[in-house]
């Protein structure tokens, strides 16, 4: 029988109760006495100097409160980036400042040159309307193998649009030329990786507070990690020490990513409240928000591999432009490098792998981390060119996969790209997708597609991710000004119930559920019995947030420190009330119990003690129940999976639909199989988006013409099939202590190339062979259009 | 985008040009016009109503001419602001030649949008520059030409506008 408490058991989620009955409180809810808004003045055109910004009608319009431009700001910093790279020859990036509103430059269509602060919203906005800009139009920059090589700059000052060029691994770059150079057979394709809108449902929303009586700050704002913001907006934007700063991010409508960096409207607001000494909220629009939220992806790559004649991978290597947008957001520059070039081994024993990346300014809106951020354009050219060479040299592509798996036995396993990874078994995940796809069906059910008139394809792809980021020591020597530990404090109540403050947040992932279950399982108590905390400065110990797949493996790990904590001391207070010896105390199902006898005491008599410490060893042990713990990973966690897609083509339309798809899923251990099966339909949803419907699309002047959901288009319920899903195979991670390796991006990085491959797969047996890539999003022009030849 | 089109006017060169430089004619015959100040020389103010899609917007701006060749052509360059609808640019390089007893008028359009038009509109912008090219040059010709006869019978008023331009300069 199932277990329905604890580790393992399928809890249904607790917070859904609040978001499904409308009781969930985002900052938006979030209203405080004496508000005003704000309503920013953003530019229309891409590129131009700012010759005139008059506010003087503005100002005279009903319930202005003030109209803010840069001169407001004089002497406070630009919102800062935390990552910095250095190029092949050992040069630090390229890095501009990004100033909250804009300094004689504005640089992408939203970029913020004025804000409007108001009683009401409505007064904002009709006087942000009144505020009148003129630019000086410049050519607009777009276009990232011409931006590097001249013509109009971004950033003036800088001198060049290129940030940097980086190498990876620079030492194995001769080594790889050269297995090129006596190859049997090399395989070269040129993609694109599209770019992409995060579109949570909530959009970004920041409220700012300034106490005058505490000479205090609050900021109430949509974050994935309030520590991050509190840090980077006190320290390095405005200058309020972190003891006068409180963040908070309370329901957060999910973040994708896009909510992990700071923006300019929390520093705007936060400044702004302390300037009128009112509080000032900024509610982003949805038009504001494909404006102004950081896209993600927009990689431009050619991907050449050399094999052996009996297809054993010798060598890899790409080249990759990644668009970096007008400014550096919080960590744009750590996606297209150490988020991607160290993934390039995939599951596979290539020996050779040199990764070049230049990153380029343009004047588009930042781009950053998106769900999976660096992996899935990694997994999607690298499992692309593995398809490509397959057909090349006629080998199925299943066995050319299987013919270069890092084998079982071989772990851990040190790639060429820097990282080791410590366990796995793709040959075994392989096989569950080959039962679960029901693989050996696929030609009846071609046959049957046949029928109709349609095109069936089967893509298959494997994919490797690294998660639960990371060592702190090893990713600052990488370029993070950040560390990347986690934080948990677990407070024991009187009575025995349990709050779990985490530095981690939860923005959809179930923090809520999962983590008591953890709890539930150490300690042998009702889930209900715990409760977390999350998403406040002022309640929580310092964390990095939630991002990366991070939470439970990191955050998590964290917890279980503390609880180990907690248990210990508990045992001590449990060996006084049994006059035992704490050695001999065990706990199970809640009772302490003195080992090989029957003399117990409950969790709830030991808690009482400690809050209640009449009989208590004082002289050895303060009274409380109460701990912390900071977990610094050693390693990545390297979730895998093998993934497979059907898809029918309509040959007439160029018309994709996706009839089926599985996901044989190695998460290492799982917590709540629910939570982890929830996570990977919505990745999928966001991968099968990618591939078939999504497309952020600006025109050459730089015009977002993908700018509402009329042009951008989401995966919606009848785009995408019933998932058959399994994480059966289980090689649970090393080092740490719950052995998890995180489940959050995996769907969104693995079935792309899926799609893509599948569909290919189906023009090439309806005998277009000369169909060897599409470029996402595989839209029904483009797929028509290939057919055409 | 762009677009290439030809109208056919019956009227001499002389009286085209004529009509092509006059504000009220331009007025006229630009569609959502509420005003066009200024003279050839300078450029004209104009403010212009229209709605773009699920976009409608009151769009003030400058008309520029240039490249001014009497009787043989010349370039209409415009850029409107409409406020939190965001911009339209757009020009037309217009040349003419004689045709008959009248005139040929072979012009090249140019349009292109930014803002909250970009965003919400770009899908319908290539149909809407069209329209409004096709509006403007019909506007044109029927204000130079005489009313065609079958006007005359049921649409007298309609029969009025057109053509007064020409009445008025006795072309």
């Amino acid at each position: 029988m199932p277990k329905d408490q604890g580790i393992g058991a399928r809890s249904k989620r607790r917070e859904d109760v609040r978001f499904l009955t409308g009781a969930g409180r985002y900052t938006d809810d979030i209203n405080v006495p004496g508000q005003t808004y704000a309503a920013f003045v953003r530019s229309e055109v891409a590129h131009g100097k700012i010759t005139k910004i008059d506010t003087s009608d503005a100002e005279k319009m009903p319930g202005v409160v003030k109209v803010f431009t840069a001169a407001d700001f004089d002497g406070k910093g630009g919102v800062p980036c935390g990552w910095q790279i250095h190029d092949r020859q050992g040069n630090p990036m390229l890095e501009p400042k990004h100033p909250i509103l804009a300094e004689g430059k504005v640089r992408y269509v939203g970029d913020a040159i004025a804000c409007v602060v108001a009683e009401t919203l409505e007064q904002a906005r009709d006087a942000a309307e009144a505020v009148v800009v003129d630019i000086d139009e410049l050519p607009a920059v777009m276009d990232m193998k011409a931006a590097v090589k001249g013509g109009a700059l971004v950033h003036d000052e800088l001198g060049s649009n290129l940030c940097y060029d980086w190498g990876f691994i620079e030492d194995n770059k001769a080594a790889t030329d050269a297995a090129f150079e006596t190859a049997h057979h090399v395989t070269t394709l040129e993609l694109v990786n599209n770019r992409l809108i995060a579109n949570p449902m909530e959009p970004r929303v920041a409220l700012g507070h300034y106490n005058r009586a505490m000479d205090d700050y609050t900021l109430y704002t949509t974050s994935q990690n309030p520590h991050v913001i509190r840090l980077l907006m006190g320290a390095f934007v405005l200058s309020i020490p972190e003891h006068k700063l409180r963040v908070v991010a309370p329901d957060v409508g999910g973040g994708f990513g896009s909510k992990i960096f700071h923006y300019i409207e929390e520093a705007f607001v936060t400044h702004a409240s302390r300037l009128i000494n009112r509080p000032v909220k900024w509610t982003s629009t949805r038009s504001e928000a494909f404006l102004t939220d950081a896209h993600g992806r927009d990689h431009v790559t050619k991907i050449e591999l050399a094999l052996d004649k009996d297809g054993m991978f010798q060598a890899l290597r790409t080249e990759t432009y990644a668009n970096m947008g007008a400014y550096l957001s919080t960590f744009a520059p750590s996606v297209p490098t150490y988020l991607h070039g160290t993934l390039m081994a995939g599951n596979y024993k290539t020996p050779h792998i040199y990764v070049n990346v230049k990153a380029v300014f343009t004047n588009t809106v930042p781009v950053d981390a998106y769900r999976g951020a660096g992996r899935p354009e990694a997994t999607f050219q690298l499992e692309r060119v593995i398809d490509k060479a397959a057909r090349e040299m006629g080998i199925d592509p299943i066995e050319l996969r299987r013919k270069n798996f890092v084998g079982a036995d071989e772990f851990p396993y040190q790639t060429p790209v820097a990282v080791a990874y410590d366990t796995g078994n793709y040959q075994a995940t392989m096989d569950v997708l080959e039962k679960i796809a029901d693989l050996a069906g696929f030609e009846k059910r071609r046959a049957d597609s046949a029928k109709k008139g349609l095109w069936r394809g089967l893509g298959v792809n494997c994919y490797i991710e690294a998660c639960g980021i990371a060592p702190s020591n090893l990713v600052g020597q990488l370029g993070a000004r950040a560390g990347l530990y986690e934080s948990a404090t677990v407070r024991v109540n009187a009575t025995g119930g349990i709050v779990v403050m985490t530095g981690s947040h939860s923005h959809g992932q179930g923090h809520e559920t999962a983590f008591p279950q953890v709890i539930s399982e150490m300690i042998g108590i009702p889930e209900s019995q715990v409760e977390i905390v999350h998403g406040d400065t002022a309640n929580t110990p310092m964390g990095m947030g939630t991002y990366g797949s991070r939470s439970l493996a990191v955050g998590g790990s964290a917890m279980v420190k503390a609880t180990n904590k907690i248990i210990a001391k508990a045992k001590k207070i449990a060996a006084h009330l049994l006059e035992a010896s704490d050695g001999d105390i065990e706990l199970k199902d809640g009772k302490f119990t003195v080992a090989g006898t029957d003399k117990s005491v409950d969790w709830g008599s030991v808690c009482l003690a400690a809050y209640v410490p009449h009989n208590y060893p004082l002289a050895e042990l303060e009274p409380g129940l109460e701990e912390t713990a900071f977990y610094d990973p050693s390693n990545f966690t390297y979730p895998s999976g093998a993934y497979a897609c059907e898809v029918e083509v309509d040959p007439d339309t160029g018309k994709v639909t996706v009839c089926a798809f599985a996901a044989a899923d190695d998460f290492g251990n799982v917590i709540n199989p629910m939570i982890v099966e929830g996570q990977v339909h919505g990745g999928l949803a966001q991968g099968i988006g990618q591939a078939l419907l999504e497309g952020a699309v600006y025109d050459e002047n730089g015009q977002l013409l993908s700018g509402s959901y009329m042009d951008y288009a989401m995966p919606r319920a009848d785009d995408v099939p019933f998932y058959t899903v399994d994480h059966s195979c289980c090689t649970p991670c090393t080092h740490n202590p719950l052995g998890v390796k995180g489940c959050g991006e995996a769907g969104a990085i693995g079935s792309p190339p899926a799609v893509v491959n599948a569909v290919i797969d189906a023009l090439q047996r309806a005998g277009k062979t000369n169909v060897t890539h599409i470029d996402m999003p595989l839209s029904p022009s483009r797929v028509w259009a290939a057919i055409q030849g | 985008m762009q677009l290439t089109d030809h109208r056919d006017i019956a009227a001499p060169p002389a009286t085209v040009w004529a009509a092509i430089l006059d504000p009220k004619v331009l007025m006229a015959c630009i569609p959502g016009c509420e005003s066009m100040t200024g003279s050839p020389e300078e450029g004209f103010e104009a403010v212009v109503v229209q709605k773009v899609g699920p976009v409608k917007a009151k769009f003030t701006g400058a008309v520029q001419l240039s490249d001014m060749v009497p009787e043989q052509g010349l370039t209409i360059t415009g850029e409107g602001k409409g406020g939190a609808a965001g911009f339209a640019k757009g020009g037309a390089k217009v040349e003419m030649a004689p045709e008959g007893d009248g005139t040929r008028l072979t012009y090249t359009v140019d349009a292109s949008v930014g803002g909250k038009l970009a965003q919400l509109g770009s899908r319908i912008i290539d149909g809407f520059a069209k329209k409004m090219a096709d509006q403007f040059f019909e506007n044109f010709k029927n204000a130079l030409e005489p009313p065609a006869p079958e006007d005359d019978a049921g649409e007298a008023e309609e029969g009025e506008k057109k053509g007064w331009f020409r009445r008025t300069f006795g072309g």
